[in-house]
């Protein structure tokens, strides 16, 4: 059995920190002072300030030389009305207090404006006020403290390991880190400041065979994380020596390996691509906001619908899983979200049965419940905050079941590791996914690669088909920083943790026979 | 805020006071945005938004090597300038040689528009489109979207001369209706909001739902299938990301040639087909230069400002040009070849009514959705039908059907194509938020690839 990649498991220190002082430094007060007296003066029952300033450093490289390399800098403020339990929104790039007053302004007109054609009031679920609230994610080395010219040299050098490999013909690299700070304030008199980085590093490989004038390729696996410089400049966090020496002799393997025969098949799939499966087949299903139809024209509605809430058999017995916006290194983790509400973690299925959603302070009165879950998110000082995902995971069994063992239970079938094509309807019932590596099991061990592997099922059909759950040493955090919903189009960085995991008979097919190929 | 042209200007100065970098390239570009978003017949979230961004590109020469810092900021402070434009020249000086480094453009005086304010929109854009909604509203149907505008104004300048301005308005409504289990699909773009036809989008729709009155339920296989302009649209636009030339020169894309070299010269189709992106296309004008604050296979940051003409990308059904930069044209001794931000296809004189009576038995799609790749060597993609697949049979649509996943290459859809419509301007319905410009006609595939059922609505 080839070696499978873990984290390291070095204790991590992480340093409390405190928001940036130039955020602080900003007027934050006097800002929300002048936008909620307008609003409040102009006509809203309610209205709230977010100071948003977002920083995006990134960073491209092909063969080990420089692609791209650009440092975004975004920063506004966004002012939310209700006006006769209409919402109103506007914003703008100019933090000045006449700028706030006349920007609060604007969101009561546009709110007026359409009044008329609304007919479902907007009421708002309670929550305690959090009056100077401060809240600062955990991670240890700030990227933005970090030249440009060191991440360079870092992703170079990783990209000069591979491409020094035999078999090994392009190398693309990529590095990309975020900071988001906000400054939250409302009518209730809530007022809250936050800040949290994020930072996520691929390196990709490429096979050529110019005579066939095919290719193969093969990426990494460290999953985006809400951790800092950290995560990527050694193996602290993630042993990238071990990657990196193993990708070319794999992908070399899988430039050899037979094409899969497609057929009902038994699957182990590792954590580094359910991850993916959960985001879309369980995370966007469990959207209350979809599940009543607001995303019905564009980012689509969901099977799961409130009627099935409590009876839905979403999943076998072992399926357990949980929303929340509190665990170390989520991605969607936080303080607060973007509508002053303190983050918490729910049950979304437990048992195999569908038990709860994702909402916010709109959607929680509507479904009945006293108090929001805290989902709301914008990720622009310009975009409205709407529902977003909490991190989704699958949670393991109390036993330690490793994936090995869960390898031993299959006779014939195959092992699926890594994420790469993923695609699912606008209902969240039909999914096909691809990965990184399809490893051929064989009475309970592995035998070789296999390429041209997609799988694809119906969401409750696979999660029915899970047989098996690894135990808490197979757990791990996978993600994404490029969530997409909502119009106008809206990108979210998600987290989702899980083990391992065995499905029985799940439909994989041969993408070149799917392409008409031979 | 100051106005976008003084901040060139200061930008410029301080790049020349600071000195310590050889070039400097600004951009200012001033956004005014505005949404209006519906569902269950009701509004819900709506806004607009002023955004400014600036981008400084710095550029260290040593001989014919070239760094590069690009910075870019929203800071609408003038007081920010300083530290940006220093940020930018640190970056550059610390920066690997970039690898796409060539002479910029040269460049004198400005033009005729540069000191004209930028264009503006508002909720105000709205109107005609809210008070047709409204009625809509009023019926028994269900309508779900969105209309938006986005004016952008693009203000770019070189310390080696280059003054450009383009103002780009991008705009787009798009309506779905519900009735019962039946959903359908219609949107169209429109650049600045002027006599937007919504009534003839739900009359449209309402014909739709009409036809799915009655159901049919076929199983996953391959179907004779006309796909109409918007389809053929998403399809297209992904095969345009896909044409960047280094990566086939290299070997690793679908464009790629068995024993090196690429496709170009490679027959797809006799209808004569052509794919082509042109800034000047009528209806689907956009910013005819370069503009970018980071480089990538197909755009290079040393190409700012230089004009963007007509590239045909397939010609006469022939694939004949891939993406290449002045720097990697140079490399690869081809010609420069830069994408624009449209991209249209010629087509034939058939309406799509006409395919469908010339059509025996088959399927007529309305939209694709959550296309992915699944196979880049044959640029082999996945995704869903959405909001209405109908049954034709002999001559007309007789049924609503399932939603289905297909698994198909754009590529092979033009090697199989038999017949193509009249082209048409389209909104692309799974690209729409970044790729609002296109014109397509239908294409009738005689083998579309159904891999299987979807039980979404």
């Amino acid at each position: 059995m080839p070696a499978l990649l873990r984290p390291a498991t070095v204790p991590i220190v992480t340093a409390r920190r405190e928001v940036d002082a130039d955020f602080l430094a900003l007027p934050r007060h006097e800002l929300a002072a002048a936008a909620l007296e307008a609003a409040v003066a102009a006509g809203a029952s309610y209205a709230d300030l977010r100071i948003h300033r977002i920083a995006n450093d990134v960073v491209h490289m092909r063969d080990g030389e420089l692609e791209t390399a650009v440092e975004s800098r975004e920063i506004g403020l966004a002012v939310r009305v209700i006006v006769d339990g209409t919402w109103g929104f506007a914003s703008n790039a100019e933090l000045s207090v006449q700028v706030a007053a006349e920007t609060a302004r604007r969101a009561v007109y546009v709110a007026r404006t359409l009044a008329p054609l609304n007919t479902e009031r907007i009421e708002l679920a309670a929550e305690p006020v959090y009056r100077d609230a401060h809240w600062v994610s955990s991670y240890r080395i700030d990227p933005f403290e970090v030249p440009t010219a060191e991440k360079i040299e870092v992703l170079g050098e990783y990209s000069s390991r591979l491409l020094a490999a035999d078999g090994v013909d392009h190398v693309s690299a990529g590095l990309n880190c975020a900071k988001e700070q906000t400054f939250y304030a409302d009518t209730y008199g809530s007022s809250i400041t936050q800040q949290r980085v994020r930072l996520q590093s691929l390196l990709n490989a490429v096979a050529v065979d110019a005579a066939s004038g095919t290719f193969e390729s093969m990426r990494t696996l460290a999953p985006p994380t809400g951790r800092g410089w950290e995560a990527v400049r050694d193996d602290e966090v993630w042993d990238w020596s071990a990657e990196l020496t193993q990708l070319p002799e794999l992908l070399a393997e899988k430039t050899k390996a037979p094409s899969v025969t497609a057929g009902p098949t038994d699957l182990v799939i590792d954590p580094s691509n359910l991850w993916l499966t959960i985001h879309e087949s369980i995370g966007h299903a469990t959207e209350y906001d979809r599940a009543i139809g607001y995303e019905a024209a564009y980012a689509g509605t969901s099977f799961a619908t409130p009627d099935q809430r409590g009876i839905l058999q979403y999943g076998s017995p072992v399926m357990n899983v949980t929303a929340d916006r509190t665990v170390q290194y989520g991605l969607a983790t936080v303080g607060y979200d973007d509508e002053g509400v303190q983050a918490q973690s729910w049950d979304l299925i437990r048992d195999g049965v569908f038990v709860g959603y994702q909402l916010d302070r709109v959607f929680a009165p509507r479904m009945g419940e006293q108090r929001s879950n805290g989902c709301s998110y914008a990720d622009s000082p310009h975009h409205v905050p709407i529902q977003r995902m909490a991190n989704v995971s699958l949670q393991p069994a109390d036993q330690d079941i490793s994936t090995a063992d869960l390898i031993s239970r299959v006779d014939d079938g195959i092992y699926v590791v890594g994420d790469k094509s993923w695609s699912i309807d606008m209902q969240r019932y039909n999914f096909q996914f691809t990965g990184q590596r399809f490893y051929r099991i064989r009475d309970g061990r592995l035998d070789g690669q296999l390429r041209d592997v997609a799988y694809q099922a119906t969401t409750t059909e696979f999660w029915n088909s899970m047989e098996a759950v690894g135990g808490p040493s197979t757990w791990q955090l996978g993600g994404a920083f490029n969530c997409g919903k909502a119009q106008p189009g809206q990108v979210a960085a998600v987290s989702h943790g899980c083990p391992s995991a065995l499905f029985r008979k799940v439909n994989v097919l041969n993408t070149r026979t799917e392409g008409g190929h031979s | 805020m100051i106005p976008a042209q003084q901040v060139v200007d200061m930008v410029l100065a301080e790049a020349a006071r600071a000195g310590g970098v050889d070039e400097t390239i600004v951009m200012v570009r001033d956004t005014a945005d505005a949404a209006l978003r519906w569902a269950g017949n009701s509004m819900t979230t709506n806004g607009e938004s002023v955004q400014r961004s600036t981008i400084v590109i710095s550029i260290v020469r040593s001989g014919e090597a070239a760094k590069v810092g690009s910075l870019s900021s929203t800071d609408v402070d003038p007081a920010a300038i300083p530290a940006l434009v220093a940020a930018s020249q640190q970056a550059a000086r610390s920066a690997p040689d970039a690898r796409d480094a060539v002479p910029l453009l040269t460049g004198s005086g400005d033009p005729d528009d540069w000191d004209q304010a930028p264009a503006a929109t508002g909720a105000d854009a709205f109107g005609g489109v809210a008070a047709a909604l409204s009625r809509g509203f009023e019926g028994s149907d269900k309508l779900y979207g969105f209309a938006h505008h986005i004016v952008e104004t693009t203000y770019l300048a070189t310390s080696t001369g280059v003054r450009r301005r383009f103002t780009q308005p991008t705009g787009s409504v798009e309506i779905n209706a519900k009735r019962g289990e039946a959903s359908a699909w219609a949107g169209t773009s429109t650049p600045w909001f002027v006599e937007v036809p919504v009534d003839d989008l739900l009359a449209e729709l309402s014909m739709r739902l009409d036809w799915a009155k009655r159901t049919v339920e076929l199983p996953a296989g391959r179907y004779e299938t006309i796909m109409p302009p918007s389809t053929v649209a998403d399809m297209m636009i992904y095969l345009g990301w896909t044409m960047e030339g280094r990566g086939a020169q290299e070997g690793h894309t679908a464009l790629s040639a068995p024993g090196g070299g690429t496709r170009v010269g490679e027959k797809l189709t006799d209808l004569g087909l052509t794919l082509y992106s042109d800034p000047l296309a009528p209806g689907l004008e956009c910013t005819p230069f370069v503009s970018v604050g980071g480089s990538s296979e197909t755009m290079s940051v040393f190409d700012n400002g230089m004009t963007l003409d007509r590239v045909d990308w397939i010609r006469d059904g022939v694939i004949n040009a891939l993406a290449y930069p002045r720097a990697a044209a140079a490399e690869f001794d081809v010609p420069v070849a830069v994408p624009c931000s449209n991209l249209l296809m010629t087509g034939g004189t058939a309406e799509l009514a006409d395919l469908v009576a010339a059509t025996e038995r088959g399927l007529l799609l309305t939209t694709l959705w959550y296309i992915r790749e699944v196979d880049p060597t044959t640029l082999l993609l996945t995704g869903l039908t959405r909001d209405g697949v109908y049954l034709v049979e002999d001559g007309e649509v007789t049924a609503a059907v399932n939603n289905f996943r297909f698994n198909e290459s754009p590529l092979d859809l033009l090697r199989r194509a038999t017949e193509a419509g009249i082209a048409e301007v389209t909104l692309p319905r799974e690209w729409g938020d970044w790729a609002t410009r296109a014109r397509m006609p239908s294409l009738r595939i005689p083998d579309f690839h159904m891999s299987s059922i979807s039980q979404a609505q």
